[in-house]
């Protein structure tokens, strides 16, 4: 079921976000330029949502969902989690911000330290937000693998007794521990083979009913994207191309780097070759992003005008924004 | 309308494959166990499988690619246009890679060498195994560029591969590949590291390619939609066996084996937004192939698991035109009839 989109206050408030990365080059190391990861990215995410943010390699989907948890510092721009500035937070205001705001990684073997037996894994962050008596620990770390469907004689275990879909199991426990109300999720079932990426993503909606959490879920698999979340919103080269609710959005793409994006999508029904628009050319560098639209060297829309205004995202039916100034 | 290649004869085929890794003194698997397949020519058969499934390795076997000292064809037979090749030595297979058998991978740097030109290194291809003078191999590199879709050929043709973008390495890659007009080219996971974009340039690029040059593919993947995209038929693996094969249709519309109706029950598809339902996850993970379960390797996550399936080891059968099944139950069970939709 989709979740019913609140009319109640945001939980995550995301203002024109920027995020540059500085390029320093010749003698003095003096920066000669930057690359626009992030180039002024607004959107809501109401309690109990889960939106999904996807777009290729260079698209900055990632960038977002680091930056709003403040483990990459944005250069403009706020982010605002429950009211609060979340950028003007200062270390210790933002480690209690840090238990209600967790990520779970892509790479469920590199996330986890290879040393760390699981139940330390689980009850470090607890310690670390001082929740709960250390008596309670083992209790909690174990209540916390059977959440996640594995089983509590695993505590005593390290992550490479574990396959990859039990690893990318014991990052989510891990990133459930502190009991958090927000979670961004980057790429978490990209890594795992086809057979366990449904176990992880059923899992995630199970969590995501029983324990009320809303979630951004950055991915670039669009049909998994669609299967779990209530809202998406498209990214190209740094910047929204359009926004909508899942259902809307498959249904009635607007935008056209949307369209060729779920265009391109391979269905797994022989002989159901759709007509397709195929892109010529790559994504263009992010360190010099086209004039006007970013998108308009591939697009089979453009036209002169494009090259001259940058389009603002635009509401183009209820709930339904996208950034091309061709949209009706 | 279905291509249908079974009335020409086979440029491969492959016949109880053996494949042994060496662990230790005492120790070996058997990565690839009793695969058989044909490919004809024109044809595109797709290898699918999750990790450890052994479809990478059927493929370096085929190229004489496996890992010195560890890795070896321990059984069964390789032919190629009629000639056996898997007792073929490291010299002679260096013959047959390139011109007879082109490659591709997912990776392009694992086939480009970053200190030559691409110019040079598909140059240095058909001068190999086709004698051209170097003048005539520049031009061949120009004239695989400008196939394989390359803006200004005449340029790029003294490009190193660092001075390409992604795409366009991938497509310098299969340029190689393609230069000596290969019967076979064998692609191993060529689109998975690429965005769907680019993958969907990169598909329509080897269907083109395969339209104009004629040769046969072994694409292998995990991604069942590209799959269904290119493939004229299908080899299923699982722990290192094939558990089902067919012509693509069968596999999608009716897959008899309970592991293929699992893989297809367990992607999500488009439009689920409007009608969703719960994804049916496989529960468990793919055995270890040194601890392998007795009877059906699949039987301890399948739903329809029986005594019957514990006991041994079921045969592949087949069950209709050139629809083979590994599965004691699958005529009982009936699978098709009841879960494709």
């Amino acid at each position: 079921m989709t979740a019913p989109l609140t009319k109640t206050e945001p939980l995550l408030q995301v203002e024109n976000l920027q995020k540059h990365f500085p390029i320093h080059g010749g003698v003095l190391q003096r920066q000669i330029n930057s690359v626009k990861a992030v180039d002024d990215v607004s959107f809501v995410i109401h309690p109990g949502e889960v939106v999904g943010l996807v777009g290729e390699s260079g698209s900055g989907k990632t960038t977002v969902g680091r930056t709003i948890l403040r483990l990459e510092e944005a250069t403009g721009g706020a982010v605002r989690f429950g009211g609060t500035d979340v950028m003007g937070l200062s270390k210790s205001e933002m480690r209690s911000y840090r238990k209600r705001m967790q990520i779970i990684f892509q790479d469920p073997y590199a996330s986890l330290n290879p040393r760390e037996k699981v139940r330390d894994v689980l009850t470090h962050p607890l310690k670390l937000h001082g929740i709960g008596k250390p008596s309670e620990y083992d209790d909690r770390a174990a209540a916390l693998l059977q959440k996640v469907g594995l089983s509590p004689d695993h505590l005593n275990r390290y992550p490479h007794e574990f396959s990859g879909g039990q690893r990318q199991r014991i990052g989510i426990a891990r990133a459930l521990a502190v009991e958090p109300e927000f979670i961004v999720a980057d790429e978490p079932v990209s890594a795992l083979d086809v057979s366990i990426q449904a176990q992880v993503i059923n899992l995630l909606e199970d969590l995501k009913n029983d324990l009320d959490l809303t979630m951004l879920f950055i991915a670039h698999d669009l049909g998994v994207v669609e299967h779990i979340c209530d809202r998406v919103i498209v990214m190209y080269l740094g910047k929204v191309m359009e926004i909508a609710s899942a259902a809307d959005l498959y249904a009635r793409p607007n935008h056209p780097y949307t369209k060729a994006l779920l265009s391109a999508v391979p269905v797994p029904e022989p002989g159901q070759r759709r007509s397709r628009t195929i892109l010529r050319g790559d994504i263009p560098s992010p360190i010099d992003p086209p004039s006007g639209c970013v998108f308009r060297t591939r697009c089979p829309m453009a036209t002169e005008e494009c090259a001259r205004v940058v389009p603002k995202l635009r509401e183009i039916g209820p709930g339904h924004g996208s950034a091309c100034i061709h949209s009706t | 309308m279905p291509r249908d290649f079974t009335n020409t004869k086979p440029i491969l085929e492959v016949r109880d494959l053996q494949t042994t890794f060496d662990l230790s003194r005492t120790q070996s698997i058997k990565a690839v166990d009793g695969v058989s397949f044909d490919v004809h020519p024109g044809e595109t058969l797709a290898i699918v499988g999750e990790s450890g499934s052994g479809k990478s390795v059927t493929s370096l076997s085929i190229m004489g690619l496996l890992p010195k000292d560890v890795g070896r064809i321990s059984g069964g037979s390789i032919k190629l246009g009629g000639n056996e090749i898997s007792k073929y030595s490291d010299v002679e297979m260096r013959d047959i890679r390139g011109k007879e058998i082109g490659m591709i991978f997912q990776e392009p740097m694992t086939s480009l060498n970053p200190v030559h030109t691409i110019g040079q290194q598909i140059a240095e291809m058909v001068i190999r195994h086709e004698g051209l003078s170097k003048a005539r191999a520049r031009d061949r590199a120009i004239e695989m560029l400008n196939l394989v879709g390359i803006p200004e050929p005449k340029r790029r043709v003294d490009n190193y591969p660092h001075e390409m973008s992604g795409g366009m390495r991938q497509r310098a890659m299969i340029a190689m590949a393609l230069s000596c007009e290969p019967r076979i080219l064998i692609a191993d996971e060529p689109t998975t590291a690429l965005d769907v974009t680019i993958q969907a340039q990169m598909l329509e690029l080897m269907q083109d390619l395969q339209e104009k040059i004629g040769m046969a593919i072994i694409f292998i993947t995990h991604d069942l939609g590209v799959v269904a995209e290119i493939a004229d038929r299908v080899v299923v693996m699982y722990a290192a066996q094939v558990v089902e094969t067919g012509p693509v249709e069968d596999i999608f519309r009716t897959p008899r084996m309970p592991y293929t109706v699992g893989l297809m029950n367990s992607i999500p598809r488009l439009g689920s937004s409007i009608n969703k339902v719960r994804l049916q996850a496989i529960p468990g993970s793919v055995p270890a192939l040194s601890d392998l379960p007795q009877g059906c390797r699949f039987h301890p996550r399948c739903g329809y698991a029986a005594d019957i399936c514990r006991a041994a080891l079921p045969p592949l059968e087949q069950a209709g035109d050139g629809h083979m099944i590994r599965c004691a139950r699958w005529r009982e069970l009936n699978l098709s009839q009841k879960e494709a939709s």
